[in-house]
């Protein structure tokens, strides 16, 4: 067993420490680790976007990053999108359009779509599906993903 | 994942000193979408991977009229497509960067592990050709310069020796009545890898009616991306019209030595040259003008 390292970064709002091996990526210690199996694993090379964290504001796919590359850095996690009282709007907007089959995607698409509106709360129909080219879905179609996207948007604009 | 050592070095020095230590053993980790995903599937062995993103001179990133575009190793894409100054003075970087990967990837992978990856395919490296692109290197022999068309040298395979880094690729000032695009054709509109893809740039006269000179990369069709010189020079002093622009693509199709593979045949891959080679002059040319 290799010597593990510790690492300090700030998760979901908590700051957390936690000892990992080098080789470990963000998205092992989150699921092994930290007990946060929100974050799914579906190619584990970067292609599908099951595994798409934030990371300093931005979506990033957490089996492309190690552990030890989280050191000083913010992230959420599809754990740290609802408030403790309701849901988020992409989250609501997902359940009422039915924007889900498996569900082995959503959590990705969910972390991308919300970081997309709130840089651009105004992103029309082809502006979101541009921005989860990355996430991919085997169920839906994406026609349902896109409609809820779309409705959380409207749902976001009015605050 | 195999076992390594990581390092994350804060200094130039310390991790020219860290890759040296270990010679081939050692890989460097910018982005993390390509190495960790090749350390995963078992393509390098390895000891030591050494992060150089915390390295100042790997996150240069300066962009003016007067001393043209430096982009450090370690700066990401992203970077390079919202920056209004690159839109402005080079938007063939544009092209390019905004489309390696999706959103997620955009937010790791960086130009110079793009360039370092050495893929036929690689969606940057094109653009870096044409913009006569130089890259700089660093080593425990000092640091050296080359010509991005000569930095890959195979699939995978670049000039770096043991113990050598890439520290950013550095694009010459743009001058008046010049302009430069990139374009990719895949099967989808984003997230593929290229069947095809071409970057090109073109100097015209003061009347902008006649090319001075032009500079045409072509990827996937190769071992490496493919510097068409024949192509190019076919511009130099040519008037800056469809006849021309027909000559360079047909020339450039004669560059191309692509192979079948899941992503397109031969012949799909040489016919995407003439007609990708065309469009993205065109792209150039009107750049060039101003329009």
């Amino acid at each position: 067993m290799a010597d593990k390292i510790h690492v300090q970064s700030n998760i979901n709002g908590y700051d957390v420490d936690f000892l990992c091996e080098s080789r470990q990526s963000l998205l092992e210690v989150l699921r092994d680790v930290l007990n946060l199996t929100g974050s799914k694993e579906g190619c584990n090379d970067g292609n599908c976007g099951a595994c798409t964290v934030t990371m300093d504001g931005r979506i990033v796919e957490s089996c492309c990053i190690l552990g030890v590359e989280a050191e000083g850095k913010e992230i959420i996690t599809i754990e740290g999108v609802a408030s403790a009282d309701s849901l988020h709007p992409v989250q609501q907007a997902f359940l009422e359009e039915a924007a889900l089959q498996c569900g082995i995607c959503t959590p990705g698409f969910i972390v991308s779509a919300k970081n997309l509106l709130e840089r651009e709360p105004d992103a029309d129909e082809e502006r979101i599906r541009f921005w989860l080219a990355g996430n991919l879905c085997r169920c839906t179609g994406y026609d349902k993903i896109v409609r809820a996207v779309l409705k959380a948007g409207e749902v976001m604009r009015k605050g | 994942m195999q076992e390594f050592e990581y390092v994350a070095p804060t200094s130039l020095e310390d991790a020219v000193k860290l890759m040296a230590e270990k010679g081939p053993k050692a890989k460097a980790l910018a982005g993390g979408t390509d190495i960790l995903i090749q350390l995963r599937g078992g393509r390098y062995q390895i000891d030591r991977l050494v992060d150089v993103k915390n390295i100042p001179e790997l996150n240069q990133f300066s962009c003016s009229q007067s001393d043209g575009l430096t982009i450090g190793a370690s700066v990401q894409n992203y970077k390079i497509y919202e920056s209004s100054e690159v839109q402005r003075l080079y938007p063939a970087m544009v092209d390019c960067a905004s489309l390696v990967g999706g959103i997620q990837v955009q937010g790791r992978a960086t130009v110079g592990g793009n360039l370092c990856n050495a893929a036929p395919s690689g969606d940057t490296i094109p653009t870096l050709i044409a913009e006569s692109a130089q890259a700089l290197i660093a080593g425990p022999n000092g640091q050296r310069t080359v010509p991005v068309e000569e930095f890959c040298t195979g699939p995978g395979r670049n000039q770096l020796a043991d113990g050598e880094l890439l520290v950013s690729v550095n694009l010459p000032p743009v001058k008046p009545n010049y302009g430069a695009a990139f374009l990719r054709f895949i099967p989808r509109n984003e997230m593929d890898i290229a069947v095809a893809n071409c970057g090109a740039s073109v100097q015209l006269d003061e009347s902008r009616q006649k090319i001075v000179s032009a500079k045409i990369a072509i990827g996937s069709v190769g071992p490496t991306v493919i510097y068409c010189i024949e192509a190019s020079n076919s511009l130099a002093g040519a008037d800056a019209n469809e006849a021309s622009i027909e000559a360079a693509a047909a020339a450039a199709q004669k560059a191309a030595s692509p192979i079948n593979d899941m992503r397109g045949t031969v012949e799909q891959r040489i016919h995407l040259v003439g007609v990708l080679t065309k469009r993205v002059l065109r792209i150039a040319i009107s750049r060039a003008k101003g329009e």
